[in-house]
């Protein structure tokens, strides 16, 4: 079969540039530079509740994302929630007693972790697990509260 | 009304007929495979005619698709005051569905058709009567390498359609419509997923490919060898092949994306 | 007749299309060395005959031996090895359209053998003398005539020194010109090359030059067979009919219809 030289290049050229966008694809479009295998570590903490936190959702301390819910469980004894997050290997320095808050990204968005630094000099590794914590804010609660709360003639 | 359930049985049992000798000449065309691979130019052949010939349709429609996805969805984002998200809009849609699909369909219509008719036209001029009686098999010379230039073929055009739209996408939403450039690429890469979007797509171009390869094959081969049976075969590949990749596009994403 | 056995022997075959009954019970044979002409009214089958001893179609009863072997008990390897010792012309050549001559008759020298360019281009060039068309080796078959595509594809047929050649057809619809040149060719091949060769037919003239045996096939049966001579002598009304090419006899002018009077005036005769 007599195959031309252009014809070889040509296809060559296709494969090349298939590979070339998948490449811009993955690096440029998708999270893949950031999420895999820097190493990382996983923390842990629990909430009462985590409203519609999600798994693969960022935590993020001082707005910053330092890493990811990597999961969620729920805890039959304690009946809480218990969230496993990975975050990046060159964040080590976190202090042992921050503190973990379910936040909301603004008006529409989704729910993340929020985490504000502590004081101690201990800091967080693989394993560690955050003991203080501020569960979601559910809506209906605080609607209750506030409609419950604030009639001050039923005193 | 007798008349009628029958004529729906027949052609039921037809279809199931002709499931079975597609499946059939499906692993044959399989089993040639290692053929193919002793003899890299044929396979070199085919993939220039189907992938590299399809090229300059898949990059012109991908730019546009993104293009309109962004313009269209511009506006309905700015709604919500949610303008930020155009990149990861158009990237999802692109990335997840409209890659794949608008890819599978648009190759059925130009490379399937091809495919279908360059093989029902052999199959009416006795080439490949006339290769069986020379003692060379036309599934391992004829249809294996075409089968797995499409296969090889189809995620690559995929990959450049999604790959172009975004670029459109960026085009219009940053340059047109003034979105701000680094939201635009950070929001995107932050919520697209490397394993779950990107993946996903390439796999389900990966089953188009095979899909739609395999109908237009094996519509050509079975094609009845007259002038209107090529024509025949032809529109039926197309259509059948439409088919195929709505349906399996539904199932891989119930698949893929439901529990997310 | 002969002490050697046939190359091909066909026995007692039945074969259908769909509920259309095409043979019923055909024996044959086909003696080496010898063109033996298979001739017929046109859609008796006289096509699917020749892919019925090349194998591509089982008969549904009876068997074909091909030198020695029933071609439908073999393995798809034996069957295709003992295909490249066959060739056949089919009615429109099948050439590859798009390849060269020069190609289409090296196709089966470069599929079946590990011979180098070198020795593949004497022998291509040498098959394409035999049947007078080494000038047209750059041409692509779009470019040919009819008649110019058949010797094509026979050159292609001898490309790996066959035992055998099946002619489908070779001589319809061909101008006075071509037609001596295929007759000629096909029995000078057949002699000098010493093949075997079946020619299927309705020219009974060009075809009776030829041949050195003729079955005569219809309605799924052979009718007659002997020498072209002893078949010009032959008692059957039919034979002659078709021999002779005469318009009127056992297969009759007018296909069945009602009185002539009766269908054009309305009239009882």
């Amino acid at each position: 079969m007599h195959i031309s030289r252009s014809i070889e290049i040509l296809v060559g050229f296709f494969v090349a540039i298939g590979f070339v966008a998948m490449f811009f694809l993955s690096m440029e479009v998708s999270n893949l530079s950031s999420a895999n295998g820097d190493g990382g570590y996983d923390i842990t903490a629990n909430f009462e509740n985590i409203g519609s936190l999600k798994v693969r959702a960022p935590v993020a301390m001082a707005g910053v994302n330092i890493g990811r819910v990597k999961a969620i469980e729920f805890d039959p004894e304690s009946f809480e929630a218990v969230v496993t997050m990975k975050i990046e290997a060159k964040y080590n320095q976190l202090p042992s007693d921050s503190n973990a808050s379910i936040l909301t990204a603004g008006l529409l968005g989704e729910q993340y972790v929020g985490l504000e630094p502590g004081g101690e000099e201990e800091v967080l590794a693989s394993g560690s697990e955050l003991e203080l914590t501020q569960s979601a804010l559910v809506l209906e609660q605080i609607i209750g509260q506030f409609l419950f709360s604030s009639d001050p003639e039923e005193e | 009304m007798l008349d009628y359930l029958q004529r729906l049985g027949a052609t039921s049992l037809s279809m199931f007929e002709r499931l079975g000798r597609g499946s059939v000449f499906f692993v044959n065309v399989l089993l040639s495979i290692p053929s193919v691979v002793v003899r890299p130019r044929l396979l070199v052949a085919q993939v220039y005619s189907v992938g590299v010939l399809s090229f300059s349709l898949i990059i012109i429609s991908g730019l546009f698709v993104g293009m309109v996805l962004a313009l269209q969805g511009f506006y309905t984002l700015s709604d919500f005051g949610a303008e930020g998200m155009l990149g990861v809009m158009v990237a999802a849609s692109l990335v997840r569905e409209l890659g794949p699909v608008v890819t599978a369909l648009l190759f059925a219509g130009r490379a399937g058709s091809a495919l279908t008719a360059e093989i029902g036209l052999m199959k009416a001029t006795e080439q490949l009567s006339g290769m069986e009686m020379m003692a060379v098999d036309p599934v391992k010379r004829i249809m294996a390498p075409r089968f797995l230039a499409g296969l090889i073929s189809m995620p690559i055009l995929a990959t450049l359609f999604s790959a172009v739209g975004v670029l459109g996408g960026y085009f219009i939403g940053v340059g047109l419509l003034g979105i701000d450039e680094g939201g635009f690429w950070s929001q995107m890469q932050a919520k697209i997923d490397f394993d779950q979007d990107i993946i996903n797509g390439l796999i389900k171009s990966v089953v188009f490919g095979w899909v739609v390869t395999w109908i237009a094959i094996f519509e050509g081969y079975d094609a009845i060898p007259t002038s209107e049976g090529v024509g025949r075969a032809t529109t039926r590949t197309v259509v059948h092949s439409a088919f195929a990749i709505l349906l399996l596009d539904f199932i891989l994403t119930a698949l893929m994306f439901g529990d997310v | 007749m002969a002490e050697t056995t046939p190359l091909i022997k066909v026995r007692d075959v039945h074969f259908s299309r769909g509920s259309k009954l095409i043979f019923d019970g055909v024996d044959m044979d086909i003696q080496r060395g010898k063109v033996t002409a298979i001739m017929g009214p046109s859609g008796t089958g006289k096509t699917t005959l020749l892919k019925l001893i090349g194998g591509q179609l089982r008969p549904s009863a009876g068997s074909i031996e091909v030198d020695g072997q029933n071609i439908h008990q073999l393995k798809h390897k034996q069957l295709y090895q003992l295909r490249k010792k066959m060739g056949m012309l089919f009615q429109s050549g099948a050439l590859l359209t798009d390849i060269t001559v020069f190609d289409n008759v090296a196709f089966p020298l470069r599929e079946h053998t590990k011979l180098p360019e070198s020795m593949i281009r004497h022998l291509v060039l040498m098959k394409l003398h035999a049947v007078g068309l080494r000038g047209a080796r750059d041409l692509m078959p779009a470019e040919l005539s009819g008649g110019m595509a058949r010797r094509v594809a026979l050159a292609r047929a001898i490309a790996l020194d066959p035992m055998m050649i099946m002619y489908d057809e070779p001589f319809t619809g061909q101008d006075p010109i071509s037609m001596g040149v295929l007759v000629q060719l096909i029995r000078l091949l057949n002699d000098v090359l010493g093949l075997s060769s079946i020619v299927v037919s309705h020219d009974v003239k060009e075809t009776c030059a030829i041949a050195d045996y003729v079955y005569l096939v219809s309605a799924g049966k052979v009718v007659e067979h002997g020498s072209p001579e002893q078949l010009a002598q032959s008692d059957s009304e039919w034979s002659q009919q078709f021999m002779q090419g005469m318009a009127d006899g056992p297969v009759p002018f007018h296909y069945a219809a009602k009185e002539y009077a009766k269908d054009l005036l309305g009239v009882e005769a």
